[in-house]
């Protein structure tokens, strides 16, 4: 969690050969992959990639069906591994934000803290406290999530995440659900915990986001990561003619016609995804 | 208006406007609900009803006891049973909601049973069956028979009721406690269950009502002076007075707690509507 945004060689999270299928669909084909501590990777991709998938998969919320996933060196998929506390050390912040209504701003960030972390009530309202501050939210603690717009419930969800002193952050698609006038607040808050050195994993459709903040930028199809790279390479020169379709419909939805947007010099990339895949997610 | 003035254009019609004709039939009606009222009133005997229903000399009679004994009981019976029942139908519902198959086929069952069974056939197995077959004392002597026999019956209901309620919270709300580092069951009780139980607050609410006239049916047990609910007291009293008055009372006493919790009820299903919390 301290500043050092540099090529770190101790990984966050480490992934190898994932898999995961929803019945016969396999949803995930063979994932392997790395976050380095204090790195922030965007994942991209169109809807039913399998993107919010591997997210998922990172905390358990999914139970892969096969492969090895690790948190600090944390074996998550280890049958013997106490899922609960390493999930205290997974910050996740979801699509529809899922805070809990019948708590108030303030007592949503508190109450993890009291009953994993067995905080004392005081204690763990100043954190909380704080972390409404720290996302722009603190004269909001009072609140209830129905009184508050979804860019601001989002905030206090983040909030609700980083009072726990996570060491990586996971975001599902945060700023999907939101007004569009809303997203740049959400977004704000996540520059500003990049810059403060946080490990985040970012599956997300804002591509100028992903090209300001992220170390690395990860383009998934199909199951399978058909790209990485640093986000000028990615988004400005991709070198597969998926990677370049996609962004082609993402970036000028009104003129792109899908997948013969532009020429295929990569040969290797024209296995298709498997269409019912695009049924998913 | 309207259609009186439009048919004047039209051919003369004999007959009478819809107008006219909704106005006759609404006569009609009080017409005849006033021929029933006066039916009654001039044919019934009224001083032999005030005589045996509303005898003013036996209801003071009754007073204190039916209250302090009578609606006391009937009250706590009522709650007794209604507290088991929630505990008993809180556990069912979870049994019902677990990855254990076992667990749902016995919830399912005792579901069935405690909902398809009479309350009366219940109370009498409870209350004469089971100590004769085990030759076991039920703790608490009848209070606990009472407890045990309408408390599992409640239980059947709400088990239904909170199972409904757990499934109406989002998923998501599960998956953000999980996130957090709770396990499922401090996920369940801090996060899920008090979510449910706002859901679920008005048909708990009808199922104490229920429970509450339902505690009548104590009237089959071997219940001393002092143990006497409301209806038994109205229905020992009208035997040894030679007079319905009592039972009236206590019938009055029913209605005097089951109207406002029904207004309750009423309430707190429309402040769900409005979709506050």
């Amino acid at each position: 969690m301290s500043g050092d945004t540099g090529a770190s060689a101790t990984a966050m999270i480490e992934i190898h050969d994932l898999h995961k299928s929803f019945g016969s669909l396999e949803v995930l084909c063979g994932i392997d992959f790395e976050v380095a501590a204090g790195e922030v990777v965007c994942v991209i991709g169109p809807s039913g990639s399998g993107k919010s998938t591997l997210l998922r998969c990172v905390n358990l919320l999914e139970e892969p069906a096969a492969g090895r996933i690790s948190i600090g060196g944390t074996e998550v998929t280890d049958p013997e591994c106490d899922i609960d506390a390493v999930r205290r050390r997974i910050g996740m912040v979801f699509q529809q934000f899922n805070l809990f209504p019948h708590l108030s701003a303030l007592a949503n960030v508190a109450i993890a803290q009291r009953k994993v972390l067995r905080r004392p009530k005081h204690e763990a309202e100043k954190i909380a406290g704080e972390n409404l501050d720290r996302v722009g939210l603190g004269d909001k603690a009072d609140a209830y999530p129905a009184q508050l717009s979804g860019g601001q419930q989002q905030r206090v969800a983040i909030a609700r995440a980083l009072a726990m002193g996570p060491e990586v952050m996971l975001f599902d698609e945060p700023t999907s659900a939101l007004d569009p006038e809303l997203v740049g607040d959400v977004l704000g808050v996540m520059r500003k915990l990049a810059l403060d050195g946080m490990t985040m994993l970012v599956v997300t459709h804002e591509m100028s986001f992903a090209r300001e903040v992220a170390d690395r930028v990860v383009f998934m199809d199909g199951g399978v990561i058909v790209e990485q790279g640093p986000p000028t390479q990615m988004i400005g020169s991709p070198s597969h003619a998926r990677t370049r379709a996609f962004l082609a419909r993402v970036l000028h939805p009104a003129t792109a016609t899908p997948a013969t947007a532009t020429p295929a010099p990569a040969t290797t990339a024209t296995t298709a995804a498997p269409t019912a895949v695009d049924d998913f997610d | 208006m309207s259609v009186s003035e439009t048919t004047t254009g039209a051919p003369p019609r004999r007959g009478l406007t819809r107008r006219q004709r909704h106005r006759f039939v609404l006569g009609g009606e009080y017409v005849v609900f006033l021929a029933v009222v006066l039916a009654v009133v001039l044919l019934a005997d009224w001083d032999t009803v005030r005589q045996n229903l509303a005898n003013w000399d036996v209801a003071k009679q009754l007073f204190p006891d039916i209250i302090t004994v009578g609606l006391r009981n009937t009250v706590l019976y009522t709650l007794l049973a209604y507290a088991f029942g929630l505990v008993v139908g809180v556990i069912v519902a979870m049994m019902r909601l677990s990855s254990v198959l076992p667990y749902r086929w016995f919830a399912m069952l005792f579901v069935e049973i405690f909902r398809g069974l009479p309350a009366l056939l219940i109370i009498i197995f409870v209350g004469f069956g089971i100590p004769f077959a085990f030759s076991i004392e039920i703790p608490g002597g009848v209070v606990g028979q009472i407890t045990l026999a309408l408390g599992m019956v409640a239980a059947g209901y709400m088990a239904e009721t909170v199972r409904a309620g757990i499934e109406a919270v989002p998923r998501g709300q599960m998956e953000a406690a999980r996130s957090l580092g709770m396990s499922y069951g401090r996920a369940m009780r801090s996060i899920v269950i008090p979510q449910a139980f706002r859901i679920i607050i008005p048909p708990l609410t009808n199922e104490l009502i229920l429970l509450f006239k339902d505690s009548s049916l104590v009237l089959f047990l071997a219940v001393t002076l002092e143990q006497r609910e409301l209806t038994k007291f109205g229905r020992d009293l009208t035997g040894q007075v030679g007079n319905t008055t009592p039972i009236v009372v206590a019938g009055l006493c029913y209605l005097l707690i089951t109207i406002p919790l029904g207004y309750l009820v009423r309430r707190l299903e429309a402040r769900q509507r409005r979709g506050q919390r």
